[in-house]
């Protein structure tokens, strides 16, 4: 069928003779939250870095399906995987642009748009051009994400003074003003209260119904990924060991051993 | 490490006079040993009896007690003893003022401390008073709110200084070139302020464009006989040229290995220009080069045959400042252009990828943010402007060598850069004036005038460590400017 959105095949990822990920396939649809879980240094990810072109996979085929193009992640270039494969990411360790305010974050994301609408800079520094009524475009669909999160009265700020949770829907903001078709989140819930999970659930299920989007997710935040995934993928020692609906995954014996060690361990603390 | 130690410990209630004179005196005995050779020797030239040692070990000796007081001052100052800190300061000043010392450079340099340790004891019994305190974070707030707003009057001033001075009763010669001389440096901060300000690259090799521009319109003009006008042009396009192709094999490189590159890549184009002897005349440099001309009417008294002069065709006076004052508006307006350019740029998508592209490179790649073309634009377009201004350089100097471009130029341009604030454009313009116009202004000083130099620099750095102006302006507003005077 042709319906998946990404399919990764057979990715391999080794680091001289460590193999971070071995032979995992997985699928992730369109308008699903598709969560990657996994103990620590399960190679989550790598997988992420694979996907959004920050590692060249060893072995692997990576396909990225949207409005009727295919697009083999693993031959592009790492700005090419967001720029026309419309694959867009957050990272683990936040990464905005601290220096700049929070409206700029969102108007460096429609980078490419805006080129081209200010003729690759040379109509814009004479001031021909529709440039005027793209940023004015480009500043709406900014003012209209910063409702979504909350933001709109902290626009002008150095997104660098953010509180941090602020700064965690800032960059999946960011993320989305890039037009994706696959958003790849890294632990967006890491260092949120359990009011700033909740809020962040509303949000991705609101990217998920509202946009249309499709979300891969990395969360160690078991209420996160069982209230708001659609299918689960877990991996171990950069193997898939399960792949199912959560009801499925949370009931899997492979996945109860990989989370709360060997039953004859007798070593009841698992991850969260 | 002792220094560290001090610095760290809380004000204890009690002062360790034994800790504090043991740390003093180890610091003096450390200061000996170091000056021992370098102060308490000097070689001298006695003619027929050959060289010979003269020794100094009276002003080794008074160079180990100040230190020895200074540095007891300064443990005292961080102990909560402010008040010896101002003993020690005001006895520093007065020995040195009072007494006659065997150099000058001690009574200088003593004199000096002493100062700086009385303001440091007023400053801490200031702070160490808690109305004190109150009282300097309300002015400090309040100061540097009235600066982010007085910056938009500042500049204006600064550009009606700047357009009027040409015309000022005291602007002879000597003033115009120092005017011109601060443009040419003014412009040139604000071209590299698009590569290391805005972009985040470090470029040490900088003048090697300037050079490119240089010698483009020297050569053009002298073997072609091109205007200044027609070379300008050339000159920038071949500069952003050179940006390109040192752009490509430095994409890949951030931080320390990007400045070692650049630096090299000075380097190169310097002694490349040293070595082409056939091309560039090599050391012995070009020369005779025709300065910039407005509507080709010669800057001379009596004109050759078919030509106007320039005082003829103004109707004016014949002044051999004419051709300094054309000049001097000529820098001005091409410097205005590069800092048009600039607030221009840095308002477009490719101004904000640059910012972007300084503060978190792994960023922009996720947000499908091309970093080759990024980088080699800002390359490209820095490396214009100081193509225009090489050219600039050439027409008002008239002879032009290697000698002009070495790695001390690079330096002196990243300076006013960094000393005014990466990304400021008003930045560059105090401190091009500072960096520029001082060392003109402490001529006065004769031997001391790097020291005071140095001096000034250093004080920069440790009260304003992020530049002069470190105040960014956001590209774009939502809501408009208010409550600026916010705590930070």
């Amino acid at each position: 069928m042709t319906g998946s959105l990404i399919q990764v095949d057979h990715l391999t990822m080794r680091f001289g003779g460590l193999v971070a990920i071995d032979d995992v396939s997985f699928a992730a649809e369109p308008k699903q939250i598709t969560a990657i879980i996994g103990p620590n240094g399960a190679g989550k990810t790598t997988v992420f870095n694979c996907i959004t072109g920050f590692y060249r996979p060893t072995v692997g085929r990576l396909s990225m399906r949207h409005d009727g193009h295919e697009y083999l992640l693993e031959r592009m270039r790492g700005y090419q995987i967001a720029a026309r494969a419309r694959v867009a990411r957050t990272f683990q360790n936040i990464r905005l642009f601290p220096g700049m305010s929070v409206l700029e974050n969102l108007l460096v994301a429609q980078h490419n748009r805006l080129m081209r609408a200010s003729g690759y800079t040379l109509l814009g520094v004479l001031g021909l051009s529709g440039y005027r009524t793209a940023e004015a475009r480009a500043v709406d669909k900014a003012r209209g994400w910063l409702d979504r999160i909350g933001l709109m009265a902290h626009a002008d700020r150095q997104a660098g003074e953010l509180p941090y949770g602020s700064q965690r829907r800032l960059e999946i903001a960011r993320a989305m003003c890039t037009d994706p078709r696959l958003l790849c989140l890294d632990e967006p819930a890491a260092g949120l209260n359990p009011r700033e999970s909740g809020e962040l659930n509303e949000l991705l299920l609101s990217i998920r119904d509202r946009d249309g989007i499709g979300v891969l997710l990395i969360e160690h935040d078991m209420s996160v990924v069982m209230a708001i995934s659609d299918h689960i993928v877990v991996l171990d020692y950069g193997r898939k060991i399960a792949d199912g609906t959560p009801a499925a995954v949370r009931a899997d014996p492979a996945v109860i051993r990989a989370y709360l060690g060997e039953a004859d361990e007798g070593e009841g603390a698992g991850h969260g | 490490m002792a220094l560290a130690a001090a610095r760290t410990a809380p004000a204890a209630s009690t002062f360790d006079w034994l800790a504090a004179v043991k740390d003093a005196a180890i610091t003096a005995l450390l200061a000996a040993a170091l000056g021992l050779f370098m102060v308490g020797f000097r070689t001298a030239d006695r003619g027929a009896a050959g060289l010979q040692f003269d020794y100094q070990f009276t002003d080794l000796l008074i160079a180990c007690v100040a230190i020895f007081l200074g540095r007891l001052a300064l443990t005292a100052a961080s102990k909560g003893m402010a008040w010896l800190t101002l003993l020690i300061g005001a006895a520093l000043l007065a020995a040195a003022q009072g007494l006659k010392l065997p150099s000058d450079f001690l009574t200088v340099v003593i004199s000096l401390a002493g100062l700086a340790l009385l303001l440091h004891a007023a400053w801490a019994l200031l702070r160490g008073s808690s109305a004190g305190a109150a009282a300097i974070a309300d002015v400090s707030g309040r100061v540097n709110a009235a600066t982010v707003r007085l910056f938009p009057w500042l500049g204006a001033g600064m550009l009606a200084f700047a357009v009027a001075l040409p015309f000022m009763p005291f602007a002879d010669q000597q003033v115009m070139d120092l005017g011109i001389l601060i443009l040419t440096y003014v412009m040139l901060g604000w071209g590299l302020n698009i590569v290391v300000g805005l972009a985040g690259l470090l470029d040490l090799g900088y003048v090697a464009f300037y050079a490119v521009g240089a010698y483009t319109y020297a050569l053009l003009s002298t073997q072609n006989g091109w205007s200044f006008w027609a070379a300008l042009p050339a000159a920038g396009v071949l500069a952003a040229m050179f940006g390109v192709l040192l752009g490509f094999p430095v994409l890949r490189l951030r931080g320390d290995y990007l400045a070692i590159v650049t630096l090299g890549f000075g380097e190169i184009v310097r002694i490349v220009l040293l070595n082409w002897v056939d091309f560039t005349q090599g050391p012995a440099g070009i020369g005779s080069i025709p300065t910039a001309t407005i509507l080709d009417h010669p800057f001379v008294e009596s004109p050759p045959e078919g030509k106007v002069a320039f005082h003829q065709w103004l109707g004016l006076e014949f002044s051999a400042n004419h051709r300094l004052i054309v000049l001097y508006f000529i820098i001005l307006v091409l410097a205005l252009i590069t800092n048009g350019v600039t607030i221009r740029l840095r308002r477009l998508p490719i101004g904000r990828a640059w910012e972007a592209l300084r503060e978190d490179e792994t960023a922009c790649q996720a947000l499908g943010i091309n970093p080759t073309n990024t980088k080699l634009t800002a390359f490209a377009i820095g490396a214009m402007f100081a193509g225009f201004a090489g050219s600039f350089f050439a027409a008002k100097q008239r002879f032009i060598s290697p000698e002009s471009f070495v790695f001390i130029e690079s330096a002196i341009i990243l300076s006013i850069v960094v000393l005014g604030g990466m990304g400021s454009q008003l930045g560059v313009v105090l401190a091009a004036v500072l960096l520029i116009g001082l060392p003109e202004w402490f001529r006065d000083l004769g031997q001391y005038r790097m020291l005071a130099f140095g001096l000034a620099m250093v004080l920069i750095m440790i009260f304003k460590p992020r530049g002069l102006v470190a105040h960014r302006d956001p590209t774009i507003r939502l809501h408009p400017p208010s409550g600026r005077g916010s705590p930070s």
